[in-house]
């Protein structure tokens, strides 16, 4: 009888690398036609409409380009951790904490010149969201406790957090009674460039993506961190502080994230409400391991997935409930992972007596 | 607070630990077998947008329920397959599927968002047990998901513990080489406690759609999938425990009602924020009192590889 069987392969083909997420993607496009022309909805029209949406005008371009700078930058801040098998899927909370934290900068010190003010809502965003990584990081490090369920655990916390403060006391009483903070003097948005909404933001994700790339593959830090992902027992033995790794990679991981927070309020919302992110924190795990956790790589898928969350908002005005994207989302990562078995295995026929 | 009030609240902690129970339970299973799944919250909106929908569209809870078990089956599946067929990343499934059931039952409720359940759950007192005072109105007096999310539990240890599955599911957890070489199928058990554990999250997200809430929003479920996740730790991967934890939790979430309703000067959002911050104090407490890992599945999240050995 003839059966198909996995076998191990030496090397990974770099065909195959290019391959297997292109081809993810593909495939979840495939079962987003399914759903949609199984519920009725044109499938070819939607896409069509997505398409149109996020790339159709230099406006839309524009529009891709400012949602994928926070993807970048919350996939950059948990590839880090992935780096390292730290399971970060806090970045959510720690985006809203940044973000509240260089609020409560510009509610504080608002009369600044604006670099000084920029600066230090940088630095509180960071330093916010490191802290929001570095509690679970610190149970992780000195209990072993389950950093997944803490992290995720610890977005709703947030989230919850900055919601009672646009509700409460910081609800701006001029805006009608929406939960919306004061809005931020202009020397505490971002420079952006003129006539659209892309902001000096991009620069940082590019930034953040090349420090990361060079400390990950030119520090003895870097070195440790990846030696301790593949290997905690080698890292262990080659005298490696284990704990104190994960508490730094959390609190990078974190910050990064927090930073993300700070950029898209003083970036794009200009004032600290509840509806900063669409999902960033979450969408940045799926861009991290489709660019297997390479920082280029992450910049240019998160223009991928930026374009999906445009094209998405676009065509919910023709009725598709923008639930399609995260549909997507799912559907590429299981592609990608039922396809990552090719870069491990080839797929052979053998005769089984 | 008075009697009445207190036996009040903690039948309300029953009703509120229910969901927890059964995606608990289901959960209990797969890492049992040594699957971690990390979709519980996917599974769960998903069974609760399949059960909503057909009991909408048919008029009967029951099919409801059936449905939910099989939107939980479906996505467990490809859980199972990437996880033991291709020997995938079992985390990044988990939260593939997540995101996934979180997506899909976002678009197939787009319609049924806010409408209300014509054949909804009614309570039953069960004769004679509840009229039992004070135990009778806490646990005897509820609807019937209620009744068979404790007797599934029960059921459940008894298989675990007392029968040869049990002991197969086990030992494929602990020790899928040697299960392997006394001719259990590692796959096989794998594959049934994996679905078998999606079936149980989906009941779990039904009865949030269908007698709980009872009506369909989008992320009804608002991270009681992860809260079971964290359960199964908390119960030590014991069925039996996985009661109390879950009406314990209940009690966390009833608990906060009493405070909102009682017009205590607190936030809502402080209020709200109580079961997850509750969760992990607990997840934390635990692990420190588990030390040796004792309970753990030895082999929980690990891919068998026959060859590998």
């Amino acid at each position: 009888m003839n059966r198909l069987r996995l076998v191990r392969r030496n090397n990974e083909s770099w065909l195959v690398k290019v391959a297997v997420p292109i081809a993810s993607i593909l495939l979840a496009i495939l079962v987003g036609w399914i759903f949609l022309a199984v519920s009725g909805y044109e499938a070819a029209e939607t896409y069509r409409r997505m398409i149109q949406g996020a790339f159709g005008s230099p406006y839309a371009v524009s529009e891709t380009i400012v949602k994928a700078i926070p993807l970048a930058l919350t996939g950059l801040a948990v590839s880090i951790a992935f780096r390292m098998k730290l399971w970060n899927i806090g970045a959510e909370g720690q985006l809203y904490m940044g973000a509240f934290a260089a609020g409560g900068v510009v509610l504080l010190l608002g009369d600044w010149p604006s670099l000084p003010l920029l600066t230090l809502m940088l630095v509180a965003g960071f330093a916010a969201g490191a802290i929001w990584g570095l509690i679970p990081g610190a149970l992780r490090a000195i209990w072993n406790v389950n950093e997944t369920i803490t992290t995720l655990l610890l977005n709703y916390v947030a989230i919850f957090w900055v919601s009672y403060l646009v509700f409460g006391p910081w609800k701006d009483p001029n805006a009608m009674g929406f939960p919306l903070a004061p809005r931020f003097p202009e020397t505490a948005y971002l420079p952006a460039i003129p006539g659209s909404r892309v902001h000096v933001g991009i620069l940082i994700a590019v930034v953040v993506a090349i420090i990361l790339y060079m400390v990950l593959k030119y520090t003895r830090w870097g070195f440790e961190v990846r030696v301790a992902g593949e290997s905690p027992e080698a890292a262990r033995y080659a005298g490696m502080n284990v704990a104190r790794n994960i508490l730094l990679v959390m609190l990078v991981s974190g910050g990064i994230a927090g930073m993300t927070g700070m950029i898209e309020v003083s970036g794009i919302t200009h004032r600290l409400q509840q509806d900063i992110s669409a999902n960033y924190g979450y969408t940045g795990i799926i861009i991290a391991w489709l660019a297997r956790l390479n920082p280029f790589a992450i910049l240019l898928v998160a223009f991928l997935f930026g374009a999906l969350l445009v094209g998405g908002f676009g065509v919910q005005t023709f009725g598709i409930p923008y639930a399609i994207v995260l549909m997507l989302q799912g559907a590429v990562l299981f592609f990608l992972l039922a396809g990552e078995i090719m870069l491990k295995y080839r797929v052979t026929m053998s005769r089984e007596d | 607070m008075d009697l009445n009030s207190i036996v009040a609240l903690l039948a309300v902690a029953i009703v509120a630990g229910t969901p927890l129970l059964f995606a608990a339970m289901g959960e209990v299973i797969a890492e049992r077998s040594g699957i971690l799944n990390l979709g519980v919250e996917g599974m769960m909106l998903v069974g609760a947008v399949t059960g909503f929908m057909v009991t909408i569209n048919t008029g009967n809870h029951w099919l409801g329920i059936l449905a939910a078990a099989g939107g939980g089956a479906i996505l467990s599946a490809i859980h199972a397959f990437i996880c033991v067929t291709l020997k995938g990343n079992q985390v990044v499934s988990g939260l593939a599927l997540t995101i996934f059931g979180t997506g899909t039952s976002g678009f197939l409720g787009k319609n049924y968002v806010g409408l209300p359940v014509a054949d909804r759950f009614t309570s039953i007192d069960i004769p004679w047990l509840g009229d039992i005072p004070i135990l009778g109105p806490i646990l005897f007096q509820h609807d019937a998901m209620v009744y068979l999310s404790m007797i599934l539990a029960l059921a459940l240890w008894y298989i675990m513990y007392r029968t040869s599955w049990g002991l197969s599911i086990r030992s494929v957890g602990e020790n899928p080489a040697a299960a392997d070489a006394v001719g259990i199928s590692v796959s096989r058990v794998r594959y049934l406690a994996t679905i078998i554990g999606g079936m149980m999250a989906g009941l779990g997200g039904a009865y949030l759609s269908l007698a709980y809430a009872p009506t369909w929003q989008e992320s009804i479920t608002a991270g009681r999938g992860w809260i079971a996740v964290a359960l199964v730790i908390f119960a030590l991967w014991n069925p039996l425990r996985a009661i109390a934890g879950s009406y314990l939790f209940g009690g966390v979430e009833a608990l906060t009602f009493r405070i909102q309703t009682a017009g205590f000067q607190i936030s809502p959002f402080f209020l709200s924020m109580l079961p997850y911050l509750f969760t992990i104090l607990v997840l934390v407490a635990v692990t420190i009192r588990l030390r040796q890992e004792a309970g753990v599945p030895a082999a929980l999240g690990f891919p068998y590889d026959r060859e590998e050995r």
